[in-house]
């Protein structure tokens, strides 16, 4: 939220009430800006955050409105990430944050200070395939292979949360990753595979 | 009994040539290229449906934070392919066709971009956008197509035939007429559209962009800003999907070329994934009424196949939504009629089986009931009414295996379990039903060029101009080449994305394989020939051997007729003195030419579905798809694309539906959370199946499509499977409980 606002009018109300509540989000010092008359754009905070990023450390300034996602794509370069919707809602942008999947584009990047990320990047070790990345090959599980890092974290979930017994079990956990190519046959195949071979994932 | 064993296993040998970098992230799509010093924009879009901008003001956005500069009808430099007439007064040849992005007021459809606001960074540029305000003069617009078309003088003609006599299935002893509409449609392939434009100097352009054809692309910018087509690079190294969306240029595309020059500095613009729901086209909406008429042994008598579809207020669009029904079966009579009606909405294009797909969702839905009421088996009515003459052109077809796709896929789909009776067969509490529908889609081969490098290490590079939205161009060519040449696929690479490799063409219109594979082809034909000359030439133990006594095979040039004379690609090149050979070569397409035969790809798609008694829940079991689409060059990536047709039929048949408030023309559900993709659960067990068989005229390499043919047909055998099991026929896509009558308050 970056303008202020304020009116009688019914819209003038709402979006007094959100500039209220970004205004708790703002530091001090800015507050003073901030005229009831006319619209105002406001500085943007940066904030410094310290993150493990695929076992490295990293120590960032962030613009406090950037998303982990873009933060990894624009800021870091480490474009294996997805940006699919921006709204939560497709999957491509999943990584593991502490090892829990998350949907990096609705995660603010300042809210993951002192957090271990892991990316598509980091699931291989060198030329060394991960187990499922291995079988996303074998089982051609992608074809334009845009929402293929998002499924691949996913998945990796899936068998570590013990929710890949079944083919129905793994589909239902793997829901919220859309592939519009239309791989998903071969996608749950290759999980079926891994978790069969018993290789730790 | 037909070869159930070509139900493909997946082959280790076949594996997709780029899903390392695929799987590992390593892939780059148009967005992320890491460029320095790059800015952001973002489209500021109309709020109403139709009019124009009385007032701009960017000034707030202008002061915000980052903003570089905001670009609208006020300030928007003169762009040459803008213009109608050129700088010398004569007709512009080359102008932009469609919305020309930022350069009037005019407002053609609601979240139609109107200001372009760039930043140094996403965040800046997606707060700005907000501070732009427009007032507007609006203007009475139509966005409701059913309201619409009714009203036949907005209808614009796209051309009617007529072989035989009109309307003659009227006149036929058993006939059926009924109306068949489908909703909007959008690709939205997971990637988002992006360009990033890249000036150096006032004259030349790189532009990383997601397009289906670099070459294409390359030409229609450098045409809009006059300058020459060398001086213009398009890079497109991945296409994280398009399915038609790729085909043409959208706004955002001129836009951030705009951009850039006039910042003097790399733009990238971003579409949100609510403007890929109008931005970058869509499946048009359709009206259809067809007629089909027998005789009482199942003999087709007449079919009139009559269809609207929308186009936009700006430029028209029509596609081949009747052709099918011209030619698909024996038929003296056949006449059809198509009309476009332009609505206040943005232009639609060509999306995954184009026209076909909902032409041949009625066709194939019209001749099921025609099937019950003939009581005759769907299948057999249709074997009945087979040709291998194409009834249209006249001339035979130059392959067509249709009756082996229908034995394969009743056999494995267990059509002998189907009841002729709808509503009758109950499993596990639910009922079942079974049904089937086809498709067909034009088959040819274009122009394209490849450079082959033959390195001294055996290693054997091609390169063309072309890009690849998923099916796997690089995979299969390397196929075509391991073949052509012999050599291991590993050794095989082939280079794309950038416009300044070889001209190849777009990939489209389920060409790619049979364009670009007849060029590799050829390219490695010449390069084995030119292998046998220089070992004749420069190596003495040859000397005595013509060309064609000669072979080429696992990197060794040697002669067919004694065993001992061979020599390898390696020595040749070290006796030679050269590090490698470089030969292009270009195959030329004959489309357009004289021909002895007519090409198609055909496919055939057969369903179980249950349906639940009480709720009318829709749950496909089972699907085999079969494709006669000639030799099958890459199995695995031929037998994904087959996959994602049903998939996406599924999205057609039960789930996907563009909504639009025609009180404002906005669009309702412009995002994934209300427009509704197949997912995970809803996929059955998907069985493929190929006939497999050369097509012995249509290129070098026999292969044709399958793109198109894996969509084409399948939401009607959805819809035949829920009549089979309901007995309740709905012909308004998508198909849900509540239009078969069930959870009615």
């Amino acid at each position: 939220m970056q303008t202020i606002k304020v009116d009688e009018s019914r819209r003038g109300f709402l979006k007094k009430s959100s500039a209220i509540a970004a205004l708790c989000l703002t530091p001090p010092i800015f507050l003073k800006a901030i005229s009831f008359s006319k619209i105002i754009p406001l500085p943007i905070a940066k904030e410094k955050l310290q993150l493990e990023i695929n076992g490295k450390p990293y120590d960032l300034e962030v613009d406090a409105r950037t998303s982990l996602l873009d933060m990894l794509r624009e800021q870091l370069g480490l474009t294996g990430t997805k940006k699919g919707c921006d709204m939560g809602q497709c999957g491509a942008c999943i990584v593991h944050v502490n090892g829990k999947v998350v949907n990096s584009c609705l995660s603010l990047a300042i809210d993951n200070n002192g957090n271990k990320i892991t990316t598509i990047e980091g699931l291989a070790n060198g030329d060394q395939l991960h187990p499922i990345q291995e079988a996303f090959i074998k089982h051609d599980a992608m074809q334009c292979g845009y929402c293929t890092p998002g499924q691949i974290m996913s998945a990796v979930a899936c068998i570590r949360e013990g929710q890949a017994n079944t083919r129905e079990n793994i589909k239902d956990f793997m829901e919220g990753n859309i592939c519009r190519c239309g791989s998903y046959q071969n996608i749950i195949d290759a999980i079926i595979e891994v978790k069969k071979s018993g290789k730790i994932v | 009994m037909s070869d159930l064993n070509k139900f493909f296993k997946m082959d280790a040998d076949d594996d997709r040539a780029d899903g390392f970098e695929k799987v590992t992230g390593r892939a780059k799509y148009t967005a992320e290229h890491q460029i320095p010093n790059l800015a952001y924009g973002l489209f500021v879009c109309s709020t109403i449906a139709k009019g124009s901008i009385k007032n701009l003001d960017d000034s707030l956005a202008l002061k915000a934070n980052g903003v570089l500069d905001v670009i609208s009808f006020k300030n928007c430099p003169n762009i040459p392919g803008y213009n109608s007439i050129t700088a010398d007064g004569k007709k512009n040849n080359f102008e932009w066709r469609g919305l020309k992005v930022l350069n009037d007021n005019k407002v053609w459809f609601f979240g139609q971009p109107i200001a372009l606001v760039i930043a140094d960074s996403f965040e800046n540029a997606t707060d700005a956008v907000k501070l732009v305000k427009a007032d507007y003069e609006k203007e009475d617009f139509e966005t409701d197509f059913n309201k619409a078309r009714s009203d036949e003088s907005k209808l614009k003609s796209a051309g009617t035939y007529k072989r035989g006599n009109d309307k003659a299935y009227k006149t036929a002893p058993v006939f059926i007429e009924a109306e068949y509409t489908t909703p909007i449609e959008v690709h939205n392939p997971m990637e988002m559209h992006a360009s990033i434009a890249v000036w150096d100097g006032d004259d030349k352009l790189t532009l990383y962009d997601k397009t289906q054809g670099p070459k294409s692309t390359q030409s229609t910018i450098a045409r809009t800003f006059g300058l020459p087509e060398k001086n213009v690079r398009v890079i497109t190294e991945y296409v994280g999907g398009a399915f038609g969306s790729g085909l043409r240029s959208w706004p955002h595309v001129p836009a951030a070329c705009i951009a850039a020059k006039k910042l003097n500095r790399p733009v990238k613009v971003l579409l949100t994934r609510p403007q890929m729901f109008s931005l970058v086209g869509y499946r048009p909406q359709s009206w259809q009424k067809i007629g089909v008429g027998a005789d009482g042994s199942g003999k087709l008598i007449g079919i009139s196949h009559t269809a609207i579809s929308n186009t936009s207020g700006y430029e028209d669009y029509r596609e081949g939504i009747v052709d099918v029904s011209r030619f698909l079966y024996a038929c003296e009579n056949v006449d059809t009629d198509y009309k476009i009606l332009p609505l206040d909405l943005s232009t639609p294009t060509w999306m995954r089986g184009p026209g076909e797909v909902t032409g041949c969702y009625a066709l194939e839905c019209a001749l099921d009931e025609l099937s019950y009421k003939l009581k005759i088996d769907p299948v057999e009515l249709r074997i009945k009414n087979y040709t291998d003459i194409n009834p249209e052109n006249k001339m035979p077809w130059s392959g067509k295996n249709l009756k082996e796709c229908y034995e394969a896929g009743k056999e494995k789909i267990g059509w002998k379990n189907r009841s002729a009776i709808p509503g009758k067969l109950k499993e596990n509490g639910m009922l079942v039903g079974y049904g089937m529908g086809g498709g067909v889609f034009g088959a040819g081969k274009g122009n394209a060029t490849v450079k082959a490098i033959l390195k001294a290490d055996g290693n054997l590079i091609l390169q063309s101009a072309v890009s690849d939205m998923g099916p796997g161009t690089t995979t299969a060519m390397a196929k075509v080449a391991a073949e052509a040449m012999q050599m291991p696929i590993a050794k095989i690479k082939f280079m794309l994305g950038d416009s300044d490799l070889p001209p190849g063409p777009t990939q489209g219109g389920s060409a790619t394989t049979s364009t670009l594979g007849s060029a590799v082809h050829l390219v490695c034909e010449s390069l084995k020939q030119n292998l046998k000359e220089s070992v004749i030439q420069n190596i003495p133990s040859f000397k005595n051997y013509t060309t064609s006594d000669l072979d080429v095979k696992n990197e060794n040039i040697f002669s067919t007729k004694e065993n001992n004379i061979s020599i390898s690609i390696a020595e040749l090149m070290k006796a030679v003195g050269k590090n490698s050979i470089e030969i292009t070569k270009e195959s030329a397409g004959n489309y357009g030419q004289p021909r002895k035969y007519t090409s198609n790809s055909f496919s055939v798609h057969f369903v179980k579905v249950h349906v639940h008694p009480k709720t009318g829940a829709i749950q496909l079991q089972h699907v085999v798809t079969t494709g006669d689409a000639g030799k099958i060059i890459s199995e695995n990536t031929a037998r994904s694309q087959m996959l994602g047709g049903v998939v996406g039929g599924i999205g057609m048949a039960l789930k996907e539906e563009l909504k639009i408030d025609h009180k404002t023309g906005e669009i309702m559900n412009a995002s994934f959370g209300t427009y509704h993709l197949p997912l995970h659960t809803d996929i059955p067990l998907i069985d493929v199946w190929f006939v497999n068989k050369p097509d012995p005229y249509i290129n070098e390499i026999g292969a044709k499509g399958v793109g198109e043919i894996a969509l084409i047909g399948f939401a009607a055998a959805v819809a035949n499977a829920i009549f089979n099991a309901t007995g309740k026929r709905v012909r308004d896509l998508p198909i849900t409980a509540e239009k078969l009558g069930f959870n009615k308050a």
